[in-house]
């Protein structure tokens, strides 16, 4: 019976050898920052437990997540679980399409009704009944709720997924709404980013399929293996903005030293992510390592958050855009003024009344 | 709180209004108000060049470390401030019965917000003289619970989530207020309000001191030195 299919039979079946699997099995725990203990564990896992099918669906989005998934450090994390056995719909990566495509989903739901992980790429538009994200001649929220129903668990891939991103910044036309607020009743596990991190992506995948639960999750329900800290506090540049030394425009001295970007709008200190860490492109890089201060993009509505290159946010709620600083300071002369004219003619006043 | 019965209140006021002098502000409300104060002008500063640091000093990283003293004061006046704030709301419940008019408006007494409105006609200008009041003036009152009670409740919390991020999920400062950094918006939204909040408190620096100068020359009760002494004296004898 399909059900009781191990990974490891999958495997097999792939032409895949032990050694591979074995191999793949201490590149797991490496990643998770697990201990070499846990490598028969891992190993004995994949032999016994049944096969966890992943259903990927896109909603609206740009496909970056899936641009940087197929670009894992690990290739066997992301061509051995993913491509090869666990993924068994994903409507961009797959061969077939159509019809074809849309019967596997159907398959895969009945065959293993309450026992797949669905992965969420992108996010629904409601507006409009939902026409402005239509998948094979219905809105995309149909399908959605649809493959939700029966699914163990939720992935939320992306900041679309889990915040809104740019589709949901203001003024959000088509009403762009994260999964979250869609489906309710359903564990969601969300990794932002835009895109999230490839080796992020793989490594939380890979955690629930080993392991057959959801990674520990912070407060907005993201994996606090990988979202634990900020940029900041990781950041190689750390000890320029402990030092008090910043790069004041992008084409100064203290930028040519590599100093802090802090004042040129980082968003380091107020953005969860793992770049700073592991980094990007099999750990080549990440963008304040070239210079660019971090635009935040693992963070709720970053698109509406004012500028990418000033320190203070934008506050909404004032009408304007203004900043802290800017209201704070209108509001302080304000009162300073008022203040001095108020004591202007109290003085009057008094020597008025003395007067009399 | 020392209960304190109404006939008992209204003797005391009587009292007030005949005598000259009358101790209300006691020892620890006073050391609270001036560490408070002390607290809060180091927390502004440091906070200010928090968001907007200095310019950029020279040398290697390693013989610096000024953003980190920056924020080391701010931490730990940050940290004082809040100790003096749980201590100042013990102070409520022990001390006399002027240590809890911070903390309880009494919302629902029509005297008192007719005495409210004579105040704010007093700064308008509309009214000769203005009443004599042992402990705060309503509209006083009024403006220390929504600036020091409510102002301090919100810049503590905002804070305390902003320190949190450094010492991470499930430290101490994170069960206390890791929940609002989600509520708010997230880190950079509650940075804003939190900067925000230290524009209030300016605004209130500037009001505070202002006022309190005044009252000194221009009421009918003593005002600065009070905070100094914890005696209340008055200019004249008259009861209304
Ligand atoms: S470059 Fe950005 S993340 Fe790095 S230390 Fe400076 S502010 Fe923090
Ligand atoms: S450094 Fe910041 S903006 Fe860049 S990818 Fe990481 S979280 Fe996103």
């Amino acid at each position: 019976m399909a059900m009781t299919e191990t990974f490891y039979d999958v495997m097999r079946r792939q032409g895949i050898t032990r050694r591979s699997l074995l191999k793949f099995c201490s590149l797991t725990a490496t990643a998770l920052g697990l201990g070499p203990s846990y490598v028969p564990q891992i190993a004995h896992a994949m032999e016994t437990k049944p096969r966890t099918p992943v259903l990927w669906l896109h909603g609206l989005e740009c496909t970056c997540c899936s641009e940087s998934f197929i670009r894992s450090a690990h290739p066997l994390a992301k061509d051995v679980v993913l491509s090869m056995i666990s993924l068994d719909y994903d409507d961009t990566l797959m061969a077939s399409a159509g019809h074809q495509a849309e019967a596997i989903l159907d398959e895969v739901m009945t065959k293993y009704k309450g026992n797949y992980i669905l992965a969420v790429e992108g996010n629904p538009p409601l507006n409009q009944d939902g026409m402005s994200c239509i998948i094979g001649g219905k809105p995309f929220v149909d399908q959605l709720r649809k493959v939700a129903k029966d699914a163990k668990a939720i992935i939320s891939w992306g900041s679309c997924a889990s915040f809104g991103c740019v589709q949901a910044a203001r003024p959000n036309p088509t009403r762009a709404t994260p999964v979250h607020e869609v489906i309710t009743d359903k564990p969601i596990i969300r990794v932002p980013g835009c895109p999230p991190i490839a080796e992020v992506m793989t490594g939380v995948i890979t955690y629930m399929l080993t392991f057959d639960r959801i990674p520990p999750l912070d407060r907005m329900g993201r994996p606090l293996m990988f979202y634990s800290q900020r940029i900041h506090d990781k950041c190689y540049r750390r000890p320029h903005f402990d030092a008090g030394q910043f790069v004041e425009a992008f084409d100064d001295e203290s930028a040519r030293k590599g100093y802090c970007l802090y004042k040129v709008g980082c968003k380091g200190p107020t953005t969860y992510n793992a770049c700073s860490t592991v980094r990007w492109n099999e750990g080549t890089s990440f963008p304040i390592q070239s210079g660019h201060g971090c635009i935040g993009c693992s963070e709720e509505g970053f698109w509406d958050k004012g500028s990418w290159y000033a320190r203070l946010t934008d506050i909404h709620q004032f009408g304007i855009e203004a900043n802290a600083d800017k209201i704070g300071g209108v509001a302080a002369a304000a009162v300073g003024g008022a203040v001095a004219v108020h004591a202007a003619v109290s003085a009057l006043k008094r020597a008025q009344q003395k007067g009399e | 709180m020392t209960s304190i019965s109404e006939e008992e209140l209204a003797e005391l006021r009587e009292r007030g209004k005949r005598l000259s002098a009358v101790y209300v502000y006691e020892a620890p409300l006073r050391a609270w108000h001036w560490l408070n104060a002390l607290a809060i002008v180091c927390l502004c500063l440091t906070g200010y060049f928090i968001g907007q640091p200095l310019p950029t000093m020279p040398g290697e990283a390693s013989a610096n470390f000024l953003m980190g003293y920056i924020r080391f004061v701010h931490f730990t006046a940050a940290l004082l401030f809040v100790v003096g704030f749980i201590g100042r709301m013990y102070w409520a419940l022990v001390g006399n019965h002027h240590a809890s008019q911070l903390f309880i408006l009494p919302f629902w007494k029509g005297v008192w917000w007719v005495e409210v409105w004579e105040e704010i006609r007093w700064y308008l200008f509309l009214k000769r003289e203005p009443r004599k009041y042992v402990g705060h003036n309503p509209l006083a009152q009024l403006a220390m619970f929504f600036f020091i009670v409510l102002g301090s409740l919100f810049m503590i919390f905002t804070g305390l989530a902003l320190y949190s991020e450094g010492l991470m999920q499930g430290s101490w400062a994170d069960k206390i207020a890791g929940w609002v950094l989600p509520m708010l918006g997230g880190s950079a939204d509650v940075h804003a309000y939190h900067r925000l909040g230290m524009w209030i408190f300016v605004v209130f620096i500037i009001i505070h001191v202002y006022v309190a100068i005044r009252e000194d020359i221009m009421s009918r009760q003593s005002i600065v030195s009070t905070m100094i002494s914890g005696v209340r004296t008055f200019k004249d004898d008259r009861a209304e």
